[in-house]
């Protein structure tokens, strides 16, 4: 009885037309796709993307050149140099992240006691040539500026975990 | 001069236009069709597929087509270059001359012969060749390997097929394809002769070496089997041959066993409807079905893929011949 | 009919052409490649002479199956052909005769050749005519009444052929471990999975 079960299985395809008709099921599914660049999924405050040097909300730069962010890199993407300013306070004169060399790893947040270096979270930075990517001072306080109320957000959402 | 008027340049300048009615919108399907795919297998997957060129992805086909065009063709410099350039021109012609044949209504056939599933099955059976002679020319291992089991394969299951044919012809009693159709006029031969249809058409899935049959292609073990060296026109070239096959195979099945241009049943609001609107449907219907297959079962092991052509499929459809035969004999049905 | 007989010239042309680049061409994949074009324009010629029957048939066993195994074994072998050319001139005598007495042969046939006297009306009335019947059912009249046992003879020679071709080639290999489906999928769960109590803490 059991090997005419089983032949007549076979015999029918049983399997296969049941395959198929999951298969179909799906097929008339609700589909699940984002249209990327209109729409977006959810990101977690936590979210790593592009860096960005913060400022107090008075305007003066949070970064006091410690150097910490440079010294945990594990690959080395980050250059500081420093000077005293005129004021006598201590600023970085240069703060180049390599963004092709970066693993996105978050240690250069974590390390930084102002929180002045943070990964903000935009993630469409991409650009036509390397150069584009050898981000300096400059760049990264003008991305401070463009998204230091997200950034503020995600930290202050972020804040009762840590 | 009128004579030559009447008797050379006006035959050719009808029958031109006739290839092209055929032709350009079959090169029109087979553009859609790669989109028809993408979307199915996207939609079988719970995706959207293409969406952003044109309304609906409509025009991806053509940007897709523009890109090809556009590109380099690159001649491998250890290829066998006459043969290299022949072998997708081979493949494309074969998938469109087959459609001579083949009739989208009562009397509406470019080519009324004979022996017309004769001429459709001997083309399909020379659609290795482009294969076997890209595979070969390229002088690539991987080409080689996809085309050695390209061969192999549509040597096994053209075998199965040709049983399947016969059986039909039994029950027909002649080889034109309008008589074929003609004769499906009480019931659809899918009906009386199921199995054959289902042998039928996973054998139509081996010989276009689509999936689960795309061992030829491989991509995952031989990287694309026998078109990795060609890129360009060339790549399209085979591209738009392998599609073409599937139409022209789904058409196949459609007067086989699907009643080509007949309605389901010919009663009013079916026979409103003209035919070639139904010849396309069941087409349409046959395709969706290869893209269904596609996107539901994983290829087969290439022993496997003999096993169920020889051991399974051979014997399976011989029987069937036999007992078709018996059938038709006993009870008189067999036609005169 | 200027048609018909352009493109009798033009297969007969490409056939005698095709089939002495099989015999010339240096490649023997070439050579394959050039006999399936000969096949074609033989196909071409039968179609003309209304036999296009016999063209698919030639066309789907010949090109489509026997072809494709030729091209198969030919792709396959490693050829060295300086190796091949060395003995050419040492056999090129032996060649050249053989080829000479079959010429002559041939010829003496022309022309010694004598059609008997009724032999025309015979072959007239055993074929019916193209027009009255296609010549499917034509040939399937003459083949399956008056040659059938010819024609059972020829399926049993390749018969014989086949089960000589399996026998010659297959070998039973020792310790060959094989692949039964059939058994694998229809084991039943309780030969394949075993719940077992274990007592804790006292390992496997």
């Amino acid at each position: 009885m059991a090997m005419l079960d089983r032949g007549a299985r076979s015999l029918l395809l049983a399997e296969i037309v049941s395959g198929l008709a999951l298969t179909l099921r799906y097929f008339f599914r609700p589909k699940v796709t984002l249209n990327y660049p209109f729409e977006k999924g959810p990101l977690s405050p936590r979210f790593r993307g592009e860096h960005v040097l913060r400022r107090y909300p008075n305007g003066e730069e949070r970064c006091i050149a410690c150097k910490l962010c440079e010294a945990v890199c594990p690959a080395q993407a980050i250059t500081i140099e420093a000077e005293p300013r005129a004021d006598g306070s201590r600023r970085t004169t240069r703060y180049d992240i390599d963004m092709t060399k970066c693993i996105y790893c978050g240690l250069c947040q974590e390390a930084c006691p102002v929180d002045a270096i943070v990964e903000g979270p935009n993630f469409e930075f991409a650009a036509e040539t390397r150069e584009e990517l050898m981000y300096n001072r400059e760049k990264l306080l003008a991305n401070g500026d463009r998204w230091e109320t997200e950034i503020a957000a995600n930290l202050s959402a972020d804040a009762p975990y840590r | 001069m009128a004579e030559f008027w009447t008797n050379f340049a006006w035959p050719t300048v009808t029958i031109t236009a006739q290839i092209l009615v055929i032709v350009v919108p079959l090169l029109v399907a087979v553009a859609f069709l790669t989109l028809a795919e993408r979307k199915v297998i996207a939609a079988i997957q719970m995706r959207k597929g293409p969406n952003v060129v044109g309304p609906f992805g409509l025009l991806q086909p053509f940007a897709d087509g523009l890109k090809l065009l556009v590109k380099e063709t690159i001649v491998p410099s250890g290829a066998n270059a006459a043969v290299f350039v022949a072998a997708p021109m081979l493949t494309f012609a074969l998938s469109l001359i087959a459609w001579a044949v083949i009739p989208f209504d009562a009397g509406l056939v470019l080519a009324d012969i004979n022996v017309g599933i004769l001429y459709l099955f001997a083309i399909s059976s020379l659609g290795v060749y482009g294969i076997i002679m890209a595979g070969w020319a390229s002088n690539s291992k991987y080409a080689f390997l996809g085309a050695l089991r390209s061969a192999a394969q549509m040597v096994s299951y053209e075998v199965s097929m040709g049983f399947v044919i016969i059986t039909v012809l039994l029950c027909v009693g002649s080889l034109n394809l309008s008589d074929i159709v003609r004769a499906q006029e009480t019931v659809w031969f899918a009906i009386p002769l199921f199995p054959m249809f289902i042998i039928f058409f996973v054998s139509t899935l081996a010989e276009t070496n689509r999936s689960p049959f795309d061992l030829a292609e491989g991509e995952s073990e031989i990287v694309a089997g026998y078109f990795v060296e060609y890129s360009s026109m060339a790549f399209a070239l085979f591209f738009l041959g392998e599609y073409a096959n599937m139409i022209l195979m789904s058409a196949m099945t459609s007067i086989l066993f699907l009643g080509g241009w007949l309605p389901p049943i010919a009663v009013a609001p079916f026979t409103w409807i003209p035919g070639p609107i139904w010849f396309v449907a069941k087409i349409s219907l046959c395709l969706f079905v290869f893209l269904w297959v596609r996107a539901t079962v994983p290829r087969y092991r290439y022993d496997q893929l003999m096993r169920l052509g020889w051991k399974v499929f051979l014997p399976f459809s011989l029987l069937w011949v036999v007992l078709t035969a018996g059938v038709l004999v006993a009870t008189g049905w067999a036609p005169r | 009919m200027i048609i018909q007989a352009l493109a009798f010239y033009l297969f007969s042309t490409v056939l005698i052409a095709a089939a002495v680049m099989v015999i010339s061409a240096r490649n023997p994949v070439h050579s394959v490649l050039f006999l399936i074009l000969a096949f074609f324009n033989a196909a071409g010629l039968f179609v003309l002479m209304g036999a296009e029957f016999l063209a698919m048939i030639l066309v789907v066993v010949y090109v489509g199956a026997v072809a494709v195994l030729f091209l198969f074994v030919v792709m396959m072998l490693d050829i060295d052909f300086s190796a091949l050319r060395q003995g050419f001139l040492r056999y090129a005598p032996i060649g050249g005769l053989v080829g000479i007495v079959l010429l002559v042969e041939l010829m003496w046939m022309a022309t010694v050749w004598a059609v008997a006297p009724g032999a025309s009306e015979v072959g007239v009335a055993r074929m019916p005519a193209a027009a009255q019947i296609p010549n499917t059912q034509a040939l399937g009249l003459v083949l399956y009444t008056r040659y059938v046992y010819v024609f059972q003879a020829a399926g049993l020679v390749l018969l014989v052929a086949m089960i000589g071709a399996i026998v010659l080639t297959l070998r039973q290999r020792e310790g060959v471990r094989r692949q039964d489906i059939a058994r694998q999928i229809s084991r039943p769960r309780e030969r394949s999975v075993e719940l077992v109590k274990m007592p804790p803490r006292a390992g496997v």
